[in-house]
């Protein structure tokens, strides 16, 4: 079948921003599998609760201070994740550089803290399923902060790499962003349920 | 010819010049290392879709196994583990490695093409999850070949499946085929969302997607809702069985129907995971066929929309016999009768464009209205067995297998073969036999009503499903001989589909660019497609795009020729926003995948695993995303 031209396309960007990546939709869409997986382990925690004579199952609700200091730090570590955000959309080289050694430091604190996470439940994974849940849901989240702090300092390293100055560079930045902030959004429930709803 | 700023343009290319530099950006080279580093969504959705039917045709001599060993009572052709072993990998297989997957498999192919772009979103995605794929096939298929196949069931119910009762690895092979195949789904899924999304044809507003784009679309995200269910159960499972968990131990606080309210969060979205697909490819079909655009599209997008959040509130209706609340169940007796207002609106949709058209007969139309007889009848034993009373009676019997063949078989791989009959030349470039056609659609529409409508008869005379034998004083082994020699003319029917595949993919008639005269964008360029799909990219103003008035098809120019590019277009309105790099053939995607299996085979081994195997993966991942200084990395 024959063609003809309608639409010249030369005046575009080579390269698409925020809502005009791919990268921005498929993190959301990959939010949006981890999310729904976050959202199931609380139902499975809830649903264990409701069949419990009584919760925690043969143990003292959990210890307020290393969760409590966590989450305190999660939430402001929100702050230089946001600044990394706009200098990488200012598409500002040096600041994004600062910002990503801030960050990667910012991503080891939590695992010290979550260290001491794991002890402060009082319980053992194979003690019983109140033990399997709680090591489970904290050993999730464990695992995003890991593969966030890994993607963190790969990126580091890539912006002081040749491949540096490019918009798509500072686009992953951006992602990557959305990502930490969405790994510190699904704690907060986490913490909720693991640390007050034992205490309802 | 324009050099600009950033790159060469087609903008004043000519044709042939235009196919020259457009062959060599994009496509694959020959040999091993091509093969095993494309990233083209064209060759990978043949091979997926090739897998997928290997699949199949071993799903079927299992099922064949199992009709041999029912024809008669008392039968010693298979032993009860043997036995156990093949009905879990019937199922388990037809479910994970062919239903779904063949279905993402034809989105693969077809969704880029029908959207007018030049490959899918996520290429390297694409090329990993198909090995990912494959392995976790392997994986099952070569541990049922040294007797270590699961024999659980395909639902793998706890305690059976649990650390008490399946002692040695066959629940944990089948718990991490789960995690291999699901990876594989969710991303495709991903891939397809973001590709019907960000890349569609200008002018393509959500109002002119094709019906099957939908289907895919609305699958898609029923995937990415419903698999992390499944996720969490069986990696509960292994945790269960490996590390000493509780979840599903109720002498430690668990609970065993924990499980299934997991597994049909997921199993329930999963029949329509597999039906939605089928649903566009029928509307597809119909509307070819008939000559016209089906009738009702919103109506028709609104049910696609209407079953999938509708699937979400149907799962307890598989554990109506496990002592939940009443009030719970007449709750999903409600639902799953409701669910049958959007299927029933889009047979009458499509019933109503059949009579305002032209019909013309040909195989790809046999199909359909062999779905329609089929579906309907198993979408009627559906509202049977939703209400509860009934299925507290015909529960795990016959009645359960005929009424799920019915919907499953009718529903999906009816309109599959029919799909293959209908895409076969834009995927091969030669057409199918249309004389073979019709004797395979008689073969296999006659096989399948003889085998499994008797089921629902041997099911209220209540016959159990997975029942290795019987004793001779019952009153079955009349009809389950019927059933097994019916089974053999369905499998004849199969067998000639697959001889007439590969005997026209070698030596059929070969096809033009739009041999049905369809109206969706695959048929705007050749059979088979070139590599980069479409010479310049098609623009769209109406919902058929090859509408029979059209005489030249409108297209865009300003892309560049030295880079793989393509376009970005906002989500609603499609509004060009960019022209984006399309990444690179790779072979990352495969280390990534290699690496990925060996950690998840050898987590059923150990909990090590997970940390020292996540090293290698690790690594193969930075190698995968690392920039390589190629012009698809400038912005």
């Amino acid at each position: 079948m024959k063609d003809k031209v309608v639409i010249d396309l030369a005046h575009l960007p080579p390269h698409g921003l925020g809502t005009a990546s791919q990268s921005w939709w498929g993190t959301l869409a990959f939010m949006l599998i981890e999310g729904t997986g976050f959202a199931l382990a609380i139902v499975v925690y809830l649903y264990l609760m409701s069949l419990a004579p009584q919760w925690p199952l043969d143990a003292a609700p959990p210890d307020l201070v290393a969760g409590t200091t966590l989450t305190v730090f999660l939430v402001l570590s929100v702050l230089p994740n946001i600044l990394v955000n706009r200098w990488a959309r200012q598409q500002d080289l040096r600041k994004v550089r600062i910002g990503l050694i801030v960050m990667s430091l910012v991503g080891i604190v939590p695992l010290i803290l979550r260290a001491f996470e794991f002890p402060a439940m009082h319980i053992k994974w194979d003690q019983n399923a109140y033990g399997s849940i709680v090591w489970v849901m904290l050993g999730l989240h464990t695992t995003h902060i890991l593969t966030d702090l890994v993607e963190t300092l790969v990126l580091t390293c890539l912006m002081f790499s040749r491949h540096a100055d490019n918009p798509r560079r500072f686009g992953d930045v951006n992602d990557n962003a959305m990502y930490w902030n969405f790994v510190v959004a699904t704690w907060l429930p986490m913490y909720a349920c693991l640390y007050w709803v034992p205490r309802l | 010819m324009t050099q600009d700023g950033d790159g060469l343009r087609d903008s004043s290319m000519e044709g042939s010049e235009l196919h020259r530099r457009l062959t060599a950006i994009w496509s694959t080279p020959s040999g091993l290392w091509g093969a095993l580093s494309t990233v083209d969504h064209k060759i990978i959705g043949r091979r997926y879709v090739t897998t997928a039917f290997v699949f199949l045709a071993l799903g079927g001599v299992l099922s064949l196994l199992i009709r041999l060993q029912l024809a008669q009572p008392e039968a010693r052709f298979i032993g009860p583990d043997r036995y156990n072993q093949i009905f879990t990998m019937h199922g388990t297989n037809m479910m994970f490695l062919f239903a779904v997957p063949v279905m993402q498999a034809m989105a693969i192919y077809l969704v880029p093409l029908m959207v007018g772009t030049r490959n899918i979103a996520f290429p390297r995605l694409n090329a990993f999850s198909y090995w990912v794929y494959l392995a976790g096939g392997l994986l099952l298929w070569i541990a049922f070949a040294v007797d270590t196949g699961p024999d659980v069931g395909w639902f793998a119910y706890v305690p059976l499946a649990g650390p008490e009762y399946g002692a040695g690895k066959r629940a944990d092979i089948w718990a991490q085929m789960i995690t291999f195949t699901e990876v594989s789904a969710l991303a495709v899924a991903v891939e397809i969302v973001v590709t019907v999304f960000k890349q569609r044809a200008p002018g393509m507003s959500l109002d002119r997607i094709p019906l099957f784009v939908w289907s895919m679309l609305v699958t898609s995200f029923l995937v990415i809702m419903a698999m992390p269910a499944i996720m969490v159960a069986s990696s509960s499972l292994i945790l269960d069985r490996l590390v000493g968990t509780h979840f599903f131990n109720p002498a430690e606080g668990g609970d065993v129907l924990l499980w299934q309210h997991l597994f049909w969060f997921f199993g329930h979205p999963e029949v329509y995971i597999i039906f939605l697909p089928a649903v566009g490819m029928v509307s597809t079909i119909v509307a070819t066929f008939t000559r016209r655009p089906v009738f009702g599209y919103l109506g028709m997008v609104m049910a696609l929309i209407a079953t999938g959040v509708l699937a979400f509130g149907l799962w307890v209706h598989h554990m109506f016999v496990a002592g939940l609340p009443r009030l719970g169940e007449s709750f999903f007796t409600a639902s799953s009768m409701a669910i049958a207002v959007p299927a029933g609106l889009q047979i009458f949709c499509w019933l109503a464009t059949m009579w305002a058209g032209r019909p013309v007969f040909k195989t790809p139309f046999l199909f359909v209205i062999g779905f329609m007889v089929i579906f309907v009848i198993g979408g009627l034993t559906g509202v049977m067995v939703a209400s509860v009373p009934f299925d507290t009676q015909v529960h795990d019997t016959y009645f359960v297998v005929a009424h799920f063949h019915y919907v499953l078989v009718g529903g999906a791989v009816f309109p599959l073969l029919g799909a293959v009959y209908y895409w076969f030349p834009k995927f091969t470039g030669r057409m199918m036999s249309e004389t073979l056609g019709r004797w395979i659609f008689g073969l296999i529409f006659t096989g399948f009503n003889l085998t499994f409508f008797p089921m629902h008869i041997l099911g209220l005379q209540g016959m159990p499903r997975r029942i290795y034998t019987y004793q001779p004083e019952m009153p079955w082994s009349g009809l389950n001989l019927f059933i097994s020699l019916s089974a053999v003319i369905l499998a004849l029917g199969f067998l000639l589909f697959f001889v007439d595949a590969i005997r026209s993919a070698r030596s059929g008639s070969l096809a033009p660019a739009n041999p049905w005269g369809a109206r969706t964008l695959e048929w705007a360029t050749s059979s088979p497609p070139p590599p980069y799909n479409f010479a310049r990219l098609p623009v769209v103003d109406r919902l058929d795009p090859l509408s029979d008035d059209i005489e030249a098809v409108p297209v865009a120019s300003g892309l560049r020729v030295d880079r793989r590019e393509l376009l970005t277009s906002s989500v609603v309105h499609a509004s060009p926003e960019a022209r984006e790099a399309s990444p690179g053939d790779s072979i990352w995607p495969l280390w990534a995948a290699l690496a990925s299996t060996l950690m998840l085979i050898w987590s059923i081994f150990s909990p090590w695993a997970v940390v020292w195997g996540s090293i290698p993966l690790a690594i193969t991942l930075i190698g995968w995303f690392w920039p390589k200084g190629v012009p698809e990395d400038e912005a």
